[in-house]
């Protein structure tokens, strides 16, 4: 996967390697970037060389960390590595709505983050991609990183979809209650279409896959050599984990996170 | 028979009862000036809010252990200013039907309501169009559609003018009598509450200084 070392811009296996300064000289584009905004007096240059370097170490960082975990394949690293991405996830979730979450909801966006990621990451690698040992970091982290991240994006648009549902249509809420319906029944429309929001960004993608662009999975592996039919196989078979692991993680979180806006008593808190 | 019996109840600061009737099969009116709790009182017999201190007993149960759901759709209130959901006014009425997992009515029966609280509109038309008072009424009528055992209305009448108000208190006074159920009203009208209640609880900052039976006062 990882190819640290660059051997001087020939092809080795079919790949053309990027040696440092062939990577170096992709810096042009920032230093175009960074005259473009000046010219135009965008005062943003700070934040361009800032995120240009941050990513640059960010990357060279993990490049040699992967190297590390591929090269020594242990259960517990890998289990290390899922759990902080889990966290990584789960805060990122928390801080986006900093104030707005009661411990309750937190917990259950925790809970519904971890089961619905790792119950569909166990599928996906056990039972579709049959990888041995289990554990295997190669397949693990890399697989482990789109169903997160993605589950993670959609629990966001369904948290801020949640909380806007039930503030701004507080009322009909508590109209539903007084007229005799359950939490549930009360808060159904509402659930409806946080889920449909959650969902709708990776609905959409499906759709415009392999027409409107190539996804970065695929265009990765194709890069690395691999033929085009396996790239796409495994394309479809992560674009259709992506979308169990969001819809599950979503739906947890919507029932348990709805029950947290009631008391025992089916009053809204 | 009792139907509610209120023992050393408060609610935040707002109401401080020591003591609280009220009977069943009676026509009940909660009168006081706005902000003295009255609304409080009917929010926590439906059991959208409980007391923070203190005991309510619903038929001698103790309300905190008879389910928020099941109580709601026995003693079902008409807020002051309620809510009108999406859809059309047959939508509106059938509402309470649906949340209770009723069988909904046929037109028929649903044109009666209308007629009932004297809303001159298509069961087609949008109820997002309505007028205030229109809304009260539409949400009366669904309400009488539920057919509770207890009625608590909060102002049923506050965005009415006069004489819609008089025949709409009417008739659901009149319904309240017929079928054997029971009603608890909050009002402003002075008038409307002498002219058709059994009894009349007057509030003050939160406490119960009155209590009147048509025969005669009873001082608490």
């Amino acid at each position: 996967m990882v190819n640290a070392v660059a051997t001087g811009g020939v092809m080795v296996n079919g790949i053309i390697d990027l040696p440092a300064f062939q990577v170096a000289l992709a810096y042009f584009f920032v230093l175009m970037v960074l005259i473009i905004v000046r010219l135009l007096g965008i005062k943003r240059e700070k934040e361009i060389i800032i995120s240009s370097i941050r990513m640059t170490l960010q990357l060279i960082l993990t490049g040699y960390v992967l190297v590390y975990v591929f090269e020594n394949p242990n259960p517990f690293i890998t289990a290390g590595i899922i759990i902080l991405m889990e966290a990584f996830a789960v805060h990122t979730v928390f801080n986006k709505f900093k104030g707005k979450l009661t411990k309750p909801l937190k917990s259950a966006i925790a809970l519904s983050m971890s089961i619905g990621t790792l119950s569909c990451l166990v599928y996906f690698l056990v039972i579709i991609v049959r990888i041995s040992p289990w554990y295997d970091p190669q397949y693990f982290v890399p697989i482990a990183g789109m169903l997160i991240g993605n589950s993670m994006t959609g629990i966001s648009l369904g948290v801020k979809s949640l909380l806007e549902g039930l503030t701004t249509q507080r009322a009909l809420v508590e109209e539903a209650l007084i007229l005799g319906a359950t939490p549930q029944a009360a808060t159904k429309s509402i659930i409806n279409s946080t889920f449909d929001a959650a969902i709708m960004p990776t609905i959409n993608s499906m759709v415009g896959m392999g027409i409107v662009f190539l996804p970065g999975m695929m265009t990765g592996q194709i890069l690395s050599g691999t033929a085009p039919t396996t790239a796409i196989a495994y394309q479809i078979a992560i674009m259709l984990g992506i979308l169990g692991a969001v819809a599950f993680t979503v739906i947890l979180m919507l029932q348990l996170g709805y029950r947290t806006f009631f008391n025992t008593e089916d009053q809204l808190q | 028979m009792t139907l509610f019996e209120l023992i050393d109840v408060k609610y935040q600061n707002i109401l401080d009862l020591p003591t609280l009737f009220i009977e069943k099969n009676k026509v009940v009116t909660i009168v006081g000036a706005s902000g003295s709790g009255k609304s409080t009182i009917l929010r926590m017999l439906n059991k959208m809010l409980s007391p923070t201190q203190g005991r309510i007993l619903y038929h001698n149960i103790d309300l905190s252990l008879i389910n928020s759901v099941t109580h709601r759709r026995q003693v079902t209130m008409l807020s002051q200013n309620p809510a009108v959901f999406e859809g059309s006014i047959r939508d509106n009425l059938n509402v309470g039907l649906k949340f209770q997992d009723k069988s909904l009515s046929s037109d028929n029966v649903l044109l009666g309501i209308l007629e009932k609280v004297k809303l001159k509109k298509e069961l087609d038309s949008s109820a997002n169009t309505l007028s205030g008072g229109e809304r009260q009424r539409l949400a009366l009528g669904r309400v009488l559609l539920l057919n509770p055992e207890v009625y608590l209305l909060d102002e049923p009448s506050s965005s009415l003018d006069d004489e819609m108000e008089e025949s709409i208190i009417q008739m659901v006074n009149e319904h309240v009598r017929r079928e054997a159920k029971s009603l608890v009203m909050v009002t402003h009208s002075k008038g409307i509450a002498e002219k058709y209640s059994d009894v009349i609880i007057e509030i003050s900052g939160g406490e119960c200084c009155s209590y009147r039976g048509c025969n005669g006062e009873r001082n608490h």
